[in-house]
């Protein structure tokens, strides 16, 4: 290649190639993933442990179910009444020197975002490891537009070195266990900065070394930061982050400018619900009584801390979701990551079959409300889930996932079949025509009667069926085992029973033998 | 042409079409009574149970003894240069000077200068015993966030009188500060990173040995 084709160079580490939505749906993404031994034991560790941990903090809590509730109340009372707290928020923040903007979607936020870098004059910002700036793609437009944006949360910066993408919304790197950390620090953190130590081990000690050695040059020469927020007060204005390495504060303590990307869904009324998700996010999240760190900051505070602070108030989607009375209990989400740590399908196939920064349960039940489920990605996420309700049950918003995803299931099926109905829809209006009166049923009897003779007596010596070459039952005999269907119905087994047929307890204990 | 602000407060109102009562307060209720204290039987007693939980190290003496306990603290930290909040009680700073070189912060050192220092010295705003949290509102005793934040090794004076049950307790405490426009830091432990097989490493970005001293 000559020099004048070769591509500009890049200044971070190039993702992986192609989009989320590029990604194969679900059930193609989840059986690639599931070959991947070494992911399957990184992530049944780290599941389990972690689901332990929490399981641990929130019993300690005596009234923890009380406060499940109060959030879910408080969440509930933002959403129904969100254009007054937006309003509320945006006034309070702006009088204390925050400057706000708003973001109808990914790439009005992206240039938001980058017109500020520029206007600073910065080519790299550091970044607080945030869920919506993964969900607008921000790194990229910023490479885009020659600004290096650097991932200072260590999972992030694993991700990030790796040419990589995140699989879990609180440890990114879930799926990498630490001889793998090792390969990637010493391979690339050389190109970037600081290289990691030529005698530097696997332990995660001297891997969590090698990265604080490696961003500290960034974090004292920052002079702009990017983050998200964990909650925006409306009544102070007041932005939250709670981190655990400190990258954060360095992020949002030493640069003169600060942006912050803040999803419209992220507010609280008042500084006094703090102390309900303070309580519940921490334990529900890391399983720690505590995070080691929390910052609040109400605007500007001359003399510490970054002097021009601005806020980007962030839509992408989630009014479509509010717009769903049904759907909406989805934005209650302060994305703890309990609901994928408790998932047996997210501690299977891991997070990077969702096609989504957000993954697991919470991904299954947001994605296709915020992208709509016009792609096969996001057609295929309401089925990528057992119904078990383990995530209802620890889901410290009481997020109702089951009924959002048997709800989203009906709405694929509405967009699918709009104009062409399939023959699934004809399968249940024939089931409808069966089951409508006793007579049509006692018709389709004799035919189930037919097949099971033909299936039990012929091919199935073990009368179970499997795989199937027909059209719709093949595609679910392909995980799924059944009876054939018994040449006698109970119709016609009824209809011959003499006088001296042996008592009802009897003929109950025939069946269960039957069946055994 | 639309601005952005103006749609989005649009769809909002759109999307809301089905909400009838204009109240948030009154639409959803809010079953949940806020700045109740736990029951805790001895406050300060978990408080040091909790913290030490995370790693870090705390002792506790009378309010006379803190000038010593902390000099205790830095010789224990091996920490020869010090950076002090303006508004450090008179006392301790006496006692700092006599045993470190204090690195003044006026002018503001900048974030280079502040790393070069080994440790820093704060009082506190208040702490919360179940979760073993300490608060910084960043008064003159605590100063800006960058000096308790660059700097590896922290030692904080807690006074028993600002110790209170958990948080509810703590927000309330917290919320004419929060209210005032002053910037909060909670601080639980020292900083630590479990984004490697979830094993938990003490010390990552922030500083790295956290020393608390309890003062009655």
């Amino acid at each position: 290649m000559s020099p004048n084709s070769a591509p500009a160079q890049r200044r971070t580490p190039a993702p992986p190639p192609g989009t989320w939505l590029g990604m194969p749906a679900f059930p193609k993404a989840a059986r690639e993933q599931l070959q991947r031994a070494e992911q399957r034991q990184n992530l049944a560790r780290a599941t389990t442990h972690i689901r332990g941990k929490r399981a641990e903090r929130a019993a300690e809590v005596a009234d923890w179910e009380e406060l499940r509730t109060a959030a879910a109340q408080i969440k509930t009372r933002v959403a129904r009444h969100l254009d007054t707290y937006l309003v509320q928020a945006e006034e309070a923040m702006t009088a204390a020197g925050i400057t706000v903007h708003w973001a109808r979607d990914a790439a009005e936020a992206n240039r938001i975002v980058g017109e500020i870098a520029l206007a600073k004059g910065v080519d790299e910002v550091v970044k607080i490891k945030s869920m919506v700036t993964q969900e607008i793609d921000l790194n990229e437009h910023l490479e885009s537009i020659g600004v290096a944006a650097w991932e200072t949360d260590l999972a992030e910066l694993i991700v990030q070195l790796g040419h990589d993408r995140p699989s879990h919304i609180l440890v990114p790197a879930i799926h990498r266990n630490r001889r793998e950390v090792r390969e990637i620090f010493a391979e690339e953190m050389g190109r970037y900065g600081t290289p990691a130590p030529p005698t530097m081990t696997d332990d995660p000690e001297e891997l969590a070394e090698a990265a604080r050695a490696h961003l500290r040059a960034k974090f004292l020469r920052a002079e702009m930061a990017v983050s998200g927020a964990n909650f925006l007060i409306a009544e102070t204005g007041t932005v939250v982050i709670v981190e655990s390495e400190g990258n954060g504060r360095m992020c949002l303590t030493l640069p003169e400018t600060l942006v912050s990307v803040i999803g419209i869904e992220k507010i609280l009324p008042t500084v006094a619900d703090l102390e309900v998700f303070l309580t519940l996010l921490p334990r529900s999240s890391t399983g720690e009584r505590m995070n080691p760190y929390t910052s609040l900051w109400t605007g500007v505070t001359p003399g510490d801390g970054p002097q021009d602070l601005h806020v980007v108030l962030l839509d992408n989607g989630r009014t479509d979701v509010l717009a769903d009375p049904e759907g909406r209990a989805a934005l209650r989400c302060i994305r703890c990551s309990a609901c994928l740590n408790i998932c047996p399908v997210y501690e299977r196939v891991g997070g990077h079959a969702y096609g989504s920064p957000y993954p697991g349960p919470i991904g299954a039940i947001l994605n296709p409300q915020l992208r709509g489920v016009a792609s096969e990605v996001d057609q295929a996420l309401p089925y990528a889930s057992s119904l078990c309700g383990a995530c209802n049950d620890v889901c410290p918003v009481r997020i109702p996932f089951t009924d959002i995803l048997v709800h989203l299931r009906h709405k694929v099926v509405e967009h699918k079949t709009e104009h062409h109905p399939t023959a699934e829809q004809a399968a249940f209006s024939a089931i409808g025509w069966v089951m409508a009166d006793g007579r049509n049923l006692a018709k389709a009897q004799l035919a189930s009667r037919a097949g099971g003779a033909v299936l039990g007596d012929r091919w199935l010596g073990n009368r179970v069926i499997g795989r199937l070459p027909l059209p719709i039952a093949g595609r679910w005999l392909r995980a799924r085992d059944v009876d054939a269907p018994p040449a006698q119905t109970f119709r016609a087994w009824w209809a011959a029973r003499t006088p001296a047929a042996p008592p009802v307890d009897g003929s109950a204990d025939a069946a269960t033998e039957d069946r055994a | 042409m639309t601005t952005a602000r103006a749609e989005i407060l649009a769809r909002v109102r759109r999307a809301l079409a089905d909400v009838d009562e204009p109240d948030p307060v009154r639409d959803v209720p809010v079953d949940w009574e806020y700045g109740r204290p736990l029951s805790t039987a001895d406050v300060v007693a978990d408080l040091v149970e909790k913290i030490e939980d995370y790693g870090a190290r705390i002792v506790r003496v009378p309010a006379a003894a803190v000038p010593d306990a902390i000099v205790a603290a830095l010789t224990e930290m091996e920490a020869s240069s010090v950076v002090l909040p303006p508004g450090l009680d008179g006392a301790w700073r006496a006692a700092i000077e006599a045993v470190a070189a204090v690195t003044a912060d006026e002018p503001p050192l900048t974030a280079s200068e502040l790393n070069a220092v080994d440790a820093v010295v704060t009082a506190a705003a208040v702490a919360m015993a179940d979760s073993g949290t300490i608060a910084l509102d960043h008064g003159p005793d605590q100063g800006r966030r960058a000096l308790s934040l660059v700097p590896d090794r922290h030692v904080c004076v807690v006074r028993v009188d600002q110790v209170v049950s958990a948080v509810p307790e703590g927000v309330a405490r917290l919320a004419p500060a929060i209210r005032a426009g002053r910037p909060v830091t909670w601080i639980s432990g020292g900083s630590a990173t479990s984004d490697i097989e979830l094993a938990r490493v003490e010390g990552v970005h922030g500083p790295r040995q956290l020393y608390v001293v309890l003062a009655d």
